[in-house]
């Protein structure tokens, strides 16, 4: 057991150099720029570079800062990212921890990650940090309810909280194809939602940095700004595992009906790499958000959550109630 | 003393402690962290009892919903950042008694009653149980207290709209 949990913060913090690397060439590709190509081949280790850069910086304190919760908040919004990992089925037959309330573990760990950034806002003693921390605050409390929703909508199909049987039921076909509009809807909806949820751009109003400066860590410098990247990124990868799981099928190779000779050329395909070729998709989707959308203003973002999603997406719920019921699903 | 005895005893020694440091702290933001560990300290209790789904629901519905609400609270006061006066003795003393008080009281109940081990067959604490014994009218069906409490949650949305409205003034 404490042999796989190691394995597992290995797995993470790897991941995360992975996705600072994709992040930072994404960001150049869709902007006609080369990106890090200097340091390995390809720019491969310029994040070990910046890591050994921020290992040797010093982690400074502000002298007016609540020191004990200044220094504690970026290991609770670490711990609390890699809390959700563990029920993630990552190929067939390797689930850490098969747990019966899979997709509510999920939400309810996931909704500690704010008391991390309101932590860090306050304890810096600096009124962009704590400006910060309160936007992310009321955001990601708005923006949660909608994930909700629309992780309810597939519990719905599947009649089961557990994340092994959301995705055995999905053998016959992804959700987001069997659930008709109203699966798409949701996926749409908590993609967005998600995006909101880890304050990433058009919904970086946390650290709007053309405002705030870098809100609520901008008084973080070394490892302690490090800490509080690592766990973005695996937010990032959290949010796109979920997506995938329950949407497009987590491990499940895509089948397609009666198509006998084409299901069995795709069982051949190792069940890790449709698992993350789909999180990758979905991780590649909410990069391309970030160089697309401009920033929403506070209002507008709060507008979107209450005014639209939220309707909808309780109209949505209802909509898959019938669905389910009459058995219209495939 | 086994594994599991340790566990239980880390947890409860988390819990106890958190709770008084979070009535001991002089600065109004640390308690309320203190709370909240003291919170998390009780979802583990019920994961270390295999209640997955309570805790889960004491997650959400306290870390994730209450302790951010008192942490809202505390950032729209005044002067929340500074430390709080020291309480006058005679107020500290008559307080200490009062909850020792109440300490006792709880401990001399709890002594008086005998448990008797329930010969009903356990229920198994999953979801689906749960979800079934919620919208159910027999004998241990909760029908009836669910529908009250969602008739007080609306009561209590519509009073916050209601106070929450903007009145179009006439210029």
């Amino acid at each position: 057991m404490v042999i796989v949990g190691l394995c597992l913060l290995g797995f993470l913090v790897v991941l995360s150099f992975i996705l600072g690397y994709m992040e930072r060439k994404v960001a150049a590709f869709m902007q006609i720029r080369l990106g890090p190509n200097r340091v390995g081949p390809k720019g491969t280790l310029q994040i070990i570079a910046d890591t050994i850069k921020l290992l040797f910086k010093e982690g400074l304190t502000p002298k007016a800062s609540d020191k004990f919760l200044f220094n504690l908040a970026p290991f609770i919004m670490v711990i609390t990212s890699m809390l959700v990992v563990a029920p993630l089925a990552f190929a067939k037959n390797f689930q850490i921890w098969d747990i019966n309330i899979g997709v509510l573990y999920v939400s309810a760990i996931s909704s500690m990650a704010v008391i991390g950034i309101l932590m860090a806002g306050w304890s810096s003693y600096n009124k962009y940090s704590l400006l910060g921390a309160m936007r992310s605050g009321a955001q990601i409390v708005s923006y949660e309810l909608s994930i909700g929703l629309s992780l309810i909508t597939i519990v719905i199909l599947t009649g089961s909280l557990k994340l092994s049987d959301i995705v055995m039921s999905q053998a016959g076909g992804w959700w987001i194809f069997k659930g008709h509009i109203p699966a798409i809807i949701a996926f749409v909806i908590f993609i967005v939602a998600s995006t909101a949820e880890i304050n990433r751009a058009p919904f970086d109003l946390a650290e709007a940095e053309s405002e705030l400066t870098a809100g609520f860590h901008t008084e973080y410098s070394g490892m302690k700004f490090a800490m509080f990247l690592l766990s973005e990124y695996i937010n990032l990868f959290v949010v796109s595992a979920v997506a995938a799981t329950l949407f497009l099928g987590g491990w499940m190779p895509l089948h397609i009906g009666s198509l006998h000779g084409f299901n069995h050329v795709m069982d051949y395909i190792p069940s890790s790499v449709w698992f993350f070729g789909k999180t990758f998709f979905v991780i590649f989707v909410i990069m391309w958000f970030r160089w697309t959308f401009p920033r929403l203003r506070v209002d507008q973002l709060l507008n979107l959550e209450w005014k639209y999603l939220l309707p909808i997406s309780m109209f949505n719920l209802l909509l898959m109630t019938a669905i389910a019921i009459l058995g219209w699903h495939f | 003393m086994g594994v599991s005895e340790l566990i239980f005893y880390i947890l409860a020694a988390t819990i106890i402690g958190n709770a008084v440091l979070a009535v001991t702290s002089r600065k109004i933001f640390r308690s309320a962290i203190y709370l909240l560990f003291s919170l998390i300290g009780i979802a583990g209790l019920y994961f270390y009892m295999n209640y997955e789904f309570i805790a889960a629901v004491q997650v959400v519905v306290y870390v994730g919903g209450i302790v951010v609400l008192i942490i809202f609270s505390i950032f729209l006061t005044h002067e929340a950042g500074n430390d709080m006066k020291k309480p006058s003795l005679l107020r500290a003393i008559l307080a200490g008694l009062a909850s020792l008080g109440a300490m006792a009281l709880v401990l001399w109940t709890l002594q008086m009653e005998c448990f008797m081990p329930s010969d009903a067959a356990a229920v198994e604490p999953s979801v689906n149980n749960i979800g079934r014994q919620m919208l159910s009218t027999t004998e241990h069906g909760y029908l009836l207290p669910f529908e009250v409490v969602s008739i007080l949650l609306l009561a209590a949305m519509i009073g916050c709209i209601v106070i929450a409205i903007k009145t179009r003034q006439k210029a």
